[in-house]
């Protein structure tokens, strides 16, 4: 919520052309959606099983040092293709089209410790409908930080570069944690909730499998390799939890995104809906490589103007939205991963100790973020 | 411990070695058609019988129980990267020494699947398969005389009969527009000459089509005979009416292949099948509202066709995705978003 509009040259029948014609650019993608990609996410989800595969084979001989560091990387890899290309992006719908019941965003599951069901309503439907708005969409600060300067300071946030190092390292339970609403949740009251013991109840049976999996059977299969196994899987998901915090804080948190008031999305027209979805997000330049182990989400403009697309096509399309910032004279919010990651890293910094009240904040909108 | 529960167990140890995945996920990757998988097949081989149909063999996974003469199978063809269904009667033998099984396909017009299987499938690729299914088969007890009278595609359920099972007298009347167009025409040639078949072939492009009233003249025993009938609606209508006639409908055996005209119109009357509600519905608002609105519990999420929280099986009819105007026929496992579509005829939504 910076105090200057980026929007304000644009009128409203500019707005509603820019709608038609992202909607345009949809259509033409979802038109031409076929066979060739459909063997691109068989080819993925296949490469990645096999990949998995190996490295914990190879891992079963972990007492060798080279076997521990081939099959660590192996597994860390496989692991951010499960939960970047292929899990995120199925369990988006994006591959729905296919009919095929077992790449489907409601059969879908991933190794990951939030049940895919909760993980969809958190981030599908809340976070992709409100996306950045304040007191709506909970992925601003994820509950724990102040990302904004219009929210209130409190000392707590002295703390937050330090919580969101401990978030990075554990993101999955982060993410689960935060797919709970734990925070609004543990009060006495609302403890008690049946359908909230019934969302605890299946985190704590997914964390239960994922642990089992990770720290007791795998560890236990490779006999006399147990602690260099049990060190390299500890290891592996440590390293893809900190790649896809990163990723993550790169799409919405680097410095030129736009946050919103929650009163600014009252009677939202299609053109408004995918404005806030240009200037609330950010890009990651790169390689082919990079694209695809940020799951495609280096395209994150694209991906929040067209969640369901598939994940493969967004490279193409953002050669076509780009043109359309420019031609609407917005600003396109990129950047190669280290220049993005220390943007938001920076404004986590910097937002943790107060700020002067920016200019035109009325003591009643401050009241409303507060209570937000 | 017995050993189906020590083989469970061994299971269940798997499967939390493999979690989220099942251990099966892993195996589709060496042994797609291997006991215990998800029943597929794999097509070995593609052979053109005219010019706008070819017999397809495939070879089953080891799940296959194996047909009756004259039953069909389900496959599902990924076309152009979508998985549709459809319904083919097996044309080969139930003894075939190899396991093979075959069915025939005639492309249709703008039939997105027949074409796909006549034109352009690979050997090599894997199908999706049911076990075969169907009641027009052969009697245990063999009839003495025998009538199969077919048009066009619907001599395939036949020829799979015909392959099978030998009987002592066995006439057969098939209809198809020009001699080039009759499936199987050398075999069944061949069968005439070794006086296994008496064949009357009607060519509808020069003799019209068949009036039933002809079978007197054309298969003056008709009447003593069991008949299979299997051909267009037309054919079989009058079939059925002329036997019911001389009563003795239950000597007339006949297939209807399954119609698929869909015509996708404005709006329609909606059924919400698990609540047993049914409303009308304008072709402009979200099956969603319309189900909400008639008071049925319906999923819902972002409501702009984003977030995919409110998708629900379709069980019949046809919609239309009010963002692209596409249009989506019910088939089975066919899941849609109720807040971006809006019948597009009558339909079923399973809530």
């Amino acid at each position: 919520m910076t105090a200057i509009d980026p929007t304000a040259h644009l009128t409203a029948e500019q707005i509603e052309e820019l709608g038609r014609e992202l909607d345009a650019i949809r259509d033409e993608v979802i038109a031409g959606r076929g066979e060739k990609d459909a063997a691109y996410i068989r080819k993925v989800i296949s490469a990645q099983r096999k990949l998995e595969l190996v490295s914990r084979g190879v891992l079963l001989f972990s007492f060798f040092p080279p076997a521990w560091l081939v099959g660590t990387a192996g597994l860390s890899v496989a692991k951010i293709m499960d939960n970047m290309e292929i899990g995120h992006n199925v369990l988006h719908g994006q591959w729905d089209w296919m009919r095929d019941p077992k790449i489907h965003s409601t059969t879908w599951d991933w190794d990951h410790v939030s049940p895919a069901d909760q993980w969809k309503h958190s981030h599908n439907e809340l976070h992709h409908t409100y996306t950045n708005v304040l007191g709506k969409d909970n992925d601003l600060g994820y509950g724990i930080m102040r990302v904004d300067e219009d929210q209130k300071w409190h000392p707590f946030h002295l703390g937050q570069p330090l919580w969101n190092f401990i978030n990075a390292c554990f993101f999955e339970y982060g993410i689960a944690a935060y797919d709970l609403e734990l925070g609004k949740n543990l009060n006495k009251r609302r403890r008690k909730d049946p359908e909230f013991r019934a969302r605890a109840k299946a985190v704590g049976r997914k964390i239960r499998k994922q642990v089992l999996k990770d720290y007791v059977i795998h560890p236990l299969l490779s006999g006399p390799s147990f602690l260099p196994t049990l060190a390299a899987t500890f290891t592996a998901n440590l390293v893809r939890n900190v790649w896809t915090h990163s990723v993550i804080m790169c799409g919405h948190f680097p410095e030129g995104v736009q946050v919103f008031e929650r009163r600014s999305i009252k009677g939202e027209t299609r053109g408004q809906w995918y404005l806030r979805q240009m200037m609330g997000s950010a890009n990651i330049s790169g390689s082919k490589a990079m694209h695809f182990m940020t799951g495609n989400l280096s395209h994150q403009i694209e991906h929040h103007l067209f969640p369901d697309l598939p994940s493969n096509r967004y490279a193409e399309v953002a050669v076509k939205v780009r043109a359309l910032f420019d031609k609407y004279e917005l600003e396109y919010v990129t950047g190669p991963l280290p220049k993005q990651v220390f943007s938001a890293w920076r404004k986590v910094f910097r937002l943790s100790l107060p700020n002067k009240k920016p200019k035109g904040t009325t003591p009643a909108r401050e009241q409303e973020l507060v209570a937000a | 411990m017995t050993s189906a529960a020590l083989r469970s167990r061994a299971w269940k140890l798997l499967e939390m070695v493999t979690t989220p995945l099942l251990p099966s996920d892993y195996l589709d990757l060496v042994s797609p058609l291997r006991a215990g998988a998800d029943l597929r097949g794999r097509i070995e081989a593609v052979h053109p019988e005219t010019s706008d149909a070819a017999t397809i063999v495939i070879r089953p996974g080891r799940g296959w129980r194996g047909h009756t003469a004259g039953q069909y199978v389900r496959i599902g063809v990924d076309v152009d990267g979508v998985r549709l269904w459809r319904a083919y009667s097996v044309t080969s033998p139930t003894n075939r020494q190899d396991g093979r099984v075959t069915i025939t396909v005639k492309a249709i017009p703008d039939g997105k699947v027949s074409n796909h299987l006549v034109r352009r499938a690979k050997p090599g690729t894997l199908i999706q398969l049911d076990q075969a299914t169907g009641d027009f088969v052969l009697p245990e007890a063999k009839p003495a005389k025998v009538l199969y009278l077919t048009a066009g595609s619907g001599i395939t359920p036949v020829m799979g009969m015909l392959r099978d099972t030998e009987f002592n007298d066995v006439v057969m009347v098939h209809c198809a527009p020009q001699p080039q167009d009759v499936i199987f025409r050398n075999e069944l040639h061949d069968l005439v000459a070794d006086k296994k078949l008496q064949l009357t072939e009607v060519h509808t492009a020069t003799d019209g089509m068949l009036d039933i009233a002809r079978l007197d003249e054309l298969v003056p025993d008709w009447a003593e005979r069991e008949t299979w009938a299997c051909g267009p609606a037309g054919l079989l209508d009058a079939a059925e009416e002329h036997w019911s006639e001389y009563g003795m409908p239950e000597r007339l055996h006949v297939e209807r292949f399954r119609p698929s005209i869909v015509v996708a119109g404005d709006g329609g009357e909606v059924t919400f099948s698990v609540t047993g509600k049914t409303v009308d519905a304008d072709g402009a608002t979200p099956l969603l509202d319309v189900g909400e609105e008639a008071g049925v519990l319906m999923p819902s999420g972002c409501r702009m066709g984003i977030c995919f929280g409110c998708v629900t099986p379709l069980k019949a009819g046809v919609v239309r995705d009010l963002r692209t105007g596409e249009i989506t026929e019910a088939e089975p496992g066919v899941l849609i978003q109720t807040c971006v579509s809006a019948a597009a005829g009558p339909c079923d939504i399973e809530r």
